[in-house]
């Protein structure tokens, strides 16, 4: 069990990272996916058919190959990503601006893979508002956007508060990954130092690595637990 | 780990001189029908007529699995060679893939009975399991691109400001960590060399640092990309990995290892694989009984 | 779709149809245009269309095109035999587990009147032990990402002296996770029926263990059967993750091709496309089922039209796995 207090900067340090990602990739995950989204329900043909492809693609595609596109489709188009080397963002956020852009690619992959699900959260939410909602503020002339914005979203918001939470626990776990496509310690890839370079035993290291990811998870999971319940009450 | 690899075989060299006298125990093979001493490890594969070798599927050279679904290399050679002492066929080898991470469990665990997969014989692994050989010195050099005159050795890193590649879990990786000033900048780890490889050829790391000969199977496919940037800077013997107290089979691999050396299919199955990149096989390495 | 959509906005008129179609026109042109410039261009630059790279994979007559295929059938086929496993596997100890649970929460509630005291007070710690850790057993492996899961499986149970083909490892790392939260599609689903159900099959006199496997396990299956089908899709994906643990699945083999052939964007674009046709067919199939469920349940005249809010969390869950 000496690992958990001898390295103790190493999973601390994992986990710091891990937490990075999931903040920055959750950000984008939940704007990406609620332009795609409005592009979805929007009377533009294109623009539903692009949302709606984008869904298909992303939804259907193993993380892991997405991951890969990332770290190796963006450089082969010529990117390394730097738009999102934001000034002052990475002042907290250190990789964000490194020389180094797989961090980058890791966040976009996750932002990309994310977003889609985030759109069908929210989508389902404004399912989920009665149709003669919507009807009354088209008979009182609102147009599509009004319609959304005063009438649906607002009510839409709190069916698709559970959902969204779950897809971002998810996002949380995928994150995961990020240590097998070049992002060095984070906290699966601290597993794989500490176990397999350094020889450390198994067992304390894993539960090192358990602990990371539940102190995100869980307490998140039991929130959105309680938000379940109260708005099953509510009904 | 490997700071320690000169005291290491000094350790080992004076181990190798107590129990020279064990070596001895010749398992009177080379004889047309096989027979082993009761109860050894050769007598159960030989009697079984299977064995399971474990051994890389991403190691061009060395232990790369083609399109035909069979692994090919210099590891998988040797470990034939060994298996046909053994007097089983060639086609009853199952191969198990076993990334650098996990060879030490696979071979304590027993889902493989011998382990050949570009393995550097070092203390902390002799803690777990034993080594015969080796068959092979490799050493850890560094890959850049061809037009690249900054990086020249290990230390070219500790400015800060070249970006190096390896592999998740692997000692070339560890190792690197010494010469790196800062690991969150300059260190990428993927899961295959492969994906490395393409890393310095997309431009985002400045170079690839493992086993010379890994990288030497780089350089031979694309010869107008890359190139070894100065000289190795460890020794890596490559050694072929057992169970720890398993003594005899040690014994008999390293029997069969000499012979190889002196009868010439060690020096061919060199020219047939790793060879072709034009890496140099050297003297054959003095095997160490220890 | 489009019915549901068209709440949203108005029948559009004439003038309204023009913008619409002008726009679309100048949308779909400068999406085109984008797409030359941004990623054909470049990529063509960088010689990734040449038929070197790709006519392994699509040119009938290249030498490797035959073992490329094989081999990537093969991969497919491990993909597909670790996938069916894990998700029957899954099931079964799911639909157990949510069983459990719903028990274990019914005994807590009781008093077990009739029997001494201290006796009493034991089956109810007891209970209550039993439903605490089987509670954090499922927070436990819901909370932990598939990869740790199976990373864990894979180096922890030779740890204790037990070891399998790598396949299994797979499967039994898929199956905790997937277990675990097919467990709580359907314990949301039992727990989301009407009360009434429950004190229907009480009043017959029914068992506690009877009501759930007469009453409520099949209304919970029937209500998060698409549910439980976008988990098989991401049962499906998971098995990607087979690399780490050297299992040979569609990537793991398209890696080792990479590393002969040395055309990584072209052999992952043809597996993405390889699952994005399974798993596009796969929900497909979800949608269709869950139409026709809501339709047969209109006569039925029992609440299944709109699933609980659970119901759409696991769903977005289960599509959020990796």
């Amino acid at each position: 069990m000496n690992v958990l207090i001898d390295r103790f900067d190493v999973f601390a340090g994992g986990f710091w990272l891990t937490l990075q990602i999931c903040v920055l990739a959750a950000t984008g995950a939940l704007v990406l996916g609620a332009v795609v989204a409005v592009m979805r329900i929007s009377p533009v043909p294109p623009l539903r058919a692009v949302g709606t492809g984008y869904v298909n693609v992303f939804r259907n595609m193993p993380l892991t190959v997405v991951m890969f596109f990332a770290a190796f489709g963006l450089p082969a188009l010529g990117s390394n990503a730097d738009f999102l080397r934001i000034p002052g963002l990475d002042a907290i956020f250190s990789r964000l601006g490194t020389d180094l852009p797989y961090f980058r690619f890791a966040l976009i992959a996750l932002v990309l893979y994310t977003a889609a699900f985030v759109c069908e959260a929210l989508r389902s939410g404004v399912n989920a508002v009665p149709a003669g909602q919507a009807e009354a503020a088209r008979s009182l002339g609102l147009t599509f956007g009004q319609n959304l914005r005063y009438v649906v979203l607002p009510q839409s918001w709190k069916a698709s508060v559970v959902p969204l939470g779950s897809v971002i626990i998810a996002m949380i776990k995928n994150s995961a990954l990020a240590g097998f496509f070049g992002v060095v310690g984070d906290l699966s890839a601290t597993a794989d130092q500490l176990t397999g370079a350094e020889g450390y035993a198994f067992i304390p290291v894993a539960i090192g690595i358990s602990i990371g990811y539940l102190i995100m998870t869980v307490p998140l999971g039991a929130l959105l637990d309680r938000i379940e319940k109260r708005q099953a009450v509510a009904r | 780990m490997r700071i320690k690899r000169v005291a290491a075989l000094a350790a080992a060299a004076t181990l190798a001189f107590g129990l020279a006298a064990c070596g001895g125990d010749d398992a009177g093979e080379g004889t047309g029908s096989k027979s082993f001493p009761a109860g050894s490890t050769m007598e159960r594969l030989n009697k079984a007529q299977k064995i399971k070798v474990g051994t890389k599927f991403d190691q061009p050279g060395f232990g790369q699995k083609g399109l035909s679904g069979k692994p090919e290399g210099f590891d998988v050679e040797v470990a034939k060679i060994i298996v046909k002492e053994l007097g089983i066929p060639e086609d009853k080898i199952e191969f198990v893939e076993t990334p650098s991470k996990v060879r030490e469990d696979k071979i304590v665990d027993g889902s493989v009975d011998l382990v050949a997969a570009t393995y550097t014989i070092n203390d902390k692994r002799k803690e777990r399991i034993a080594f015969a050989g080796p068959y092979y010195e490799a050493g850890q050099n560094i890959l850049v691109k061809k037009d690249d005159t900054t990086i020249t050795g290990p230390d070219s890193f500790k400015d800060g400001t070249k970006k190096v590649c390896s592999v998740t879990g692997s000692t070339p990786a560890e190792k690197i960590k010494e010469y790196v000033k800062d690991v969150a900048t300059q260190l990428v780890l993927f899961d295959t060399y492969d994906k490395c490889r393409d890393a310095l050829k997309n431009g985002q790391v400045d170079a690839v640092t493992t086993d010379n000969v890994i990288l030497l199977g780089y350089i031979a496919k694309d010869e107008a990309s890359f190139k070894l940037a100065g000289d190795n800077f460890t020794k890596e013997p490559y050694g072929i990995g057992v169970k720890k107290e398993d003594t005899d089979f040690r014994t008999f691999i390293n029997d069969t290892l000499e012979k190889a050396f002196a009868d010439g299919s060690w020096k061919k199955a060199w020219d047939d694989t790793a060879g072709k990149f034009g890496a140099e096989l050297g003297a054959a390495p003095t095997i160490n009984r220890y | 779709m489009s019915q549901q959509t068209s709440v949203l906005y108005d029948v559009p008129g004439p003038r309204q149809r023009r913008i619409t179609l002008i726009s679309s026109v100048v949308a779909t042109v400068a999406l085109l245009v984008g797409a030359y410039f941004l990623i054909y261009l470049p990529l063509d630059e960088k010689g990734q269309f040449s038929m070197e790279l790709w006519g392994p994979l699509v040119d009938p007559s290249n030498e490797n095109f035959s073992q490329v295929w094989q081999r990537l059938g093969l991969g497919f086929k491990n993909t597909l035999t670790a996938a069916a496993l894990a998700i029957v596997a899954s099931l079964v100890v799911g639909t157990l587990l949510a069983v459990l649970r719903i028990q274990l929460k019914s005994l807590t509630q009781r008093r077990f009147t009739g029997l001494a005291t201290p006796l009493a007070y034991l089956l109810r710690g007891l209970s209550l032990l039993l439903s605490v850790v089987t509670r954090v057993c499922v927070e436990v492996f819901r909370g932990l990402p598939v990869v740790i899961t199976i990373f864990f499986v894979a180096r922890g149970f030779p740890e204790f002296g037990v070891s399998f083909d790598t396949l299994w490892y797979l499967v039994i790392g898929l199956t905790i996770y997937n277990a675990v939260v097919i467990a709580e599609i359907l314990r949301s689903g039992m727990e989301g029926l009407p009360g009434g159900q429950r004190e229907a099959a009480a009043a017959i006199g029914l068992s506690p263990l009877q009501t759930t496997r007469m009453i409520l396990l099949p209304q919970s299956f029937r209500i998060m059967l698409p549910a439980l089908i976008s988990q098989l899709v991401v049962v499906l994906k998971d098995t990607s993750l087979g690399f780490i643990i050297s299992y040979e699945e569609t990537l793991n083999i398209g890696k080792q091709i990479i590393g002969v052939l040395g055309n990584p964007i072209q052999v992952y674009v043809v597996i993405a496309v390889l699952f994005i046709v399974v798993n596009y067919s796969l929900s497909k199939l979800a949608q269709y089922l869950q139409r026709r469920l809501s339709q047969g349940r209109k006569t039925a005249g029992t609440p299944a039209q709109n699933p609980p809010p659970a119901a759409l969390m696991s769903q977005a869950e289960g599509a959020g796995g990796n």
